[in-house]
């Protein structure tokens, strides 16, 4: 067993606090980790990844194309750039947000309409999953948590990972005040199928 | 034992801790950066932000003179900053264990370059440690400080992106104390005049042999027990993307690549009808082994530029990977000033004048990139003042007429007070520019002088820029709001007409340190109102996009700084109160 795991999306929107949730839930599941991401100019509304594998033994922290098992977007355009990531009867995972790069807002390019017909076409259906997070922790009341609603619509794609092992994940990386909304918005997540 | 997920620069921050580690030093650069604000957890340790490399190489290199362990970290260029005084360190020794962390960048992932600092332990003849994942780059400290203290060296730890960034598994010990070495007055040892040198020379070349006889017999270095006709020597991460890739190969895993245990690697190559060398960037290894007369094949088959992965091993050696491409045609998606970004008024500004100006490293950087296009050059850390100097000294007229250098404030302490000496000393007529965001912003917000926030002390009294500069001997000093553009314009212009050196301050904070990151309103278009100018859309503000000829402002991403509405000629955009969501 060998589970690699992606997530793409942009800048500022809780991608590596998300990567380091699945990583410290698998540790908790006895499984060895291996995280790993790329910051520094991308924090600046750029094109952000991050991923997670996990195994009795891991080696390489790094995720090639093809290699992913599970590919979860923070946003639209984003699940595009990288869906080649996706291994052949992987699962892909899109938050239903639009974010204008630069060159999109100053009118340079168009932002795809069609995103979603083809992911379908790459993916197939069966194996995509089209969510509304923002919208959905909006009645939480925290946008931030919006991150956690996602890691709990692919959590049953997960099951070596234990669902104490994601509550303690939680508690471990979020501050002790934020644990409640977020265990909320896990939930809501892995209901949202 | 206790099992924490770290990643590598987390991992030597919790290595210095158990090594017990006296003094900590770095300047903030990115893969290096959380060295130090780990390190600030450890309460026992003194640890600074320094004004540059330079500088924490030395106050690391006093602390190891006097007798106690410490490490100064930074990026791979950060040591060419730091390299003078590491060259002189090398005859001078160490006392207390002295480690220097160059945390280099395959890939450039935020750098200008991507150099690969263990020719920096060749050339100064110390000795290099490659950690392969963040349990080694803990455990690396440790064995690093033993080797400083024994062989009287420097020790280069030298990370890349991936172990710096990449967490992994990683067991927790406890502190070992570790005594002071007594400080003994040895001025031959310490003080480099030519005379001691000499000697000094001849010590390092001695060590150099001892150094030779320690890779032969240290763990750092793994041969295999033959199983296979191939043998792949590999360091660093490489190591576990080439296991990755070929795991039917054996393997012969480098931690200490320089001195390499020649001897070991001759004979095992023997027993094997083809070795790789599988290293990321330069064939360090593979020249080091071929001088030697060992047969290799590396960098005729693996990529010597960009980082590698165990896809592109694999590619190399032609084994089947069922290769997905990346979709094509989309529009991309680069790093922006932030919305509310206080550079964007000076870049606005800048673009509008038409003035040629010299850029500098931070996120002010950006704003070469359309649509503000407003910068000209950026060279290294501080050359925005003296390369602005050389454009002005070239006479080649317009653009040297009026040159305008931008830095920020972090910068403007880490290398652009010397810069700017210079340019008083040699009469320049020059504009500089420093963008005082009160913050070091590009690598997460660490302190400087000009913030007095400092890592080990808590706050401190600020140093004043505009003091600094009246101080240098500049007369002609203005201090604006940057997102007060009619100020801006027409600070500029006085500048311009002014016989001399001019220093402009452009001071608002970085929109990460206004709490909450709103000025607690969202602005609005009216498309009634909004003549489709595209004034606002020139800022180049993430938040503001140009639709069906008309501008439209994300709510999602606005923070109010109510730039775009203070220029807007139909007065179209407005504020709509509330919080930002």
């Amino acid at each position: 067993m060998h589970k690699n795991i992606m997530i793409a999306g942009v800048g500022g929107q809780g991608i590596i606090v998300a990567a380091d949730i699945i990583a410290l839930a698998a540790i908790h599941s006895g499984y060895d980790v291996k995280k790993s991401e790329i910051h520094g100019m991308s924090q600046r509304g750029g094109s952000v990844t991050s991923s997670v594998k996990f195994a009795k033994k891991v080696l390489s922290p790094v995720i090639t194309s093809g290699e992913a098992d599970i590919l979860l977007s923070f946003e639209l355009l984003e699940s595009l750039r990288q869906i080649h990531f996706l291994k052949d009867g992987g699962f892909l995972a899109v938050n239903n947000m639009k974010i204008d790069p630069l060159p999109v807002a100053v009118g340079n390019f168009e932002y795809p309409p069609d995103i979603k017909e083809r992911l379908l076409s790459i993916v197939g259906e069966k194996n995509v999953l089209f969510v509304d997070a923002l919208d959905s922790v909006k009645s939480i009341g925290d946008v931030r948590t919006m991150n956690v609603f996602l890691i709990g619509a692919i959590s049953s794609k997960i099951p070596q990972i234990k669902s104490v092992s994601w509550e303690k994940a939680i508690r471990e990386r979020l501050p002790e005040k934020a644990f409640d909304k977020n265990i909320k918005a896990f939930e809501m997540g892995k209901n949202s199928r | 034992m206790e099992k924490a997920l770290l990643s590598g620069n987390e991992a030597v921050a919790r290595g210095a801790f158990e090594a017990d580690v006296k003094v900590a030093a770095a300047y903030p650069g990115t893969p290096s950066t959380e060295i130090l604000e780990n390190i600030a957890q450890y309460g026992e340790i003194y640890k600074e932000w320094s004004v540059n490399e330079k500088v924490a190489l030395e106050v690391a290199a006093g602390a190891s003179m006097a007798g106690a362990r410490a490490i100064c970290a930074m990026k791979h260029v950060g040591l060419n900053v730091a390299a003078d005084p590491l060259f002189s360190m090398s005859y001078i020794g160490a006392t207390g264990g002295f480690i220097v962390v160059s945390a280099d960048d395959p890939g450039m992932h935020s750098s200008q370059n991507e150099q690969d600092n263990r020719h920096y332990a060749r050339a100064a003849k110390i000795p290099c440690l490659e950690p392969s994942d963040s349990q080694e780059s803990k455990d690396f400290v440790a064995i690093g400080m033993e080797m400083s203290e024994k062989y009287d060296t420097p020790v280069l730890l030298r990370m890349t992106t991936r172990v710096c960034h990449s967490k992994t598994v990683v067991k927790i010990s406890d502190k070992k104390q570790w005594a002071n070495i007594e400080y003994l007055k040895d001025i031959k040892k310490r003080i480099i005049v030519p005379a001691h040198a000499k000697v000094r020379h001849a010590v390092v070349e001695e060590r150099t042999k001892k150094l030779i006889e320690f890779a032969k017999k240290t763990k750092l270095n793994k041969k295999p027990s033959k199983k296979s006709n191939f043998l792949v020597i590999a360091s660093g991460i490489s190591l576990y993307y080439a296991k990755e890739a070929l795991p039917e190969m054996d393997f012969f895993k480098i931690g200490l690549s320089w001195p390499l245990n020649l001897e070991a690697i001759k004979e095992t190559t023997k027993n094997y009808k083809k070795v790789y060398v599988v290293e990321e960037n330069d064939p360090f290894i593979e020249n080091e082994l071929k001088t030697a007369g060992i047969k290799v094949i590396g960098k005729d088959v693996f990529p010597q530029v960009d980082e590698l992965d165990q896809e592109k091993i694999a590619i190399a050696l032609k084994k089947d990977t069922a290769l997905k491409v990346p979709v094509k045609g989309l529009p991309p998606r680069p790093p922006a000033l932030c919305p509310g970004c206080p550079h964007t008024g000076i870049f606005y500004a800048l673009s509008k004048l038409k003035l040629p100006a010299t850029g500098d490293i931070g996120c002010y950087t950006l704003g070469a990139f359309p649509p503000l296009n407003a910068l000209d050059t950026t060279v290294c850390m501080g050359a925005s003042i003296t390369n602005a100097h050389g454009i002005e000294k070239a006479e080649v007229g317009e653009l040297s007429k009026k040159i305008v250098a931008v830095i920020g404030d972090s910068t403007f302490f880490h290398s652009g007070l010397t810069g700017l000496a210079n340019m008083v000393y040699n009469r320049s007529k020059g504009i500089v520019v420093i963008l005082d965001n009160s913050t070091t912003a590009m690598t997460g917000h660490q302190g400087h002088p000009g913030t007095g926030k400092t890592l080990h002390y808590g706050d401190q009294e600020i140093i004043d820029i505009y003091a600094v500069v009246s101080a240098l001997g500049v007369k002609d000093i203005h201090k604006v709001d940057p997102h007060d553009i009619p100020s801006v314009k027409e600070a500029f212009k006085k500048a311009l007409a002014f016989d001399g050196i001019s220093v402009i301050i452009a001071k608002r904070p970085c929109i990460f340190l206004v709490p909450n990151r709103s000025y607690g309103k969202v602005y609005s278009v009216n498309t009634e109102k909004c003549i489709g100018c595209k004034i606002c859309v020139e800022l180049g503000c993430p938040a503001i996009s140009f639709k069906n000829r008309k501008s439209i402002i994300n709510p999602f991403l606005c923070v109010g700084c109510g730039l775009c509405a203070s220029l807007c000629p139909t007065k179209a955009i407005t504020f709509q109160g509330g919080a930002n969501a």
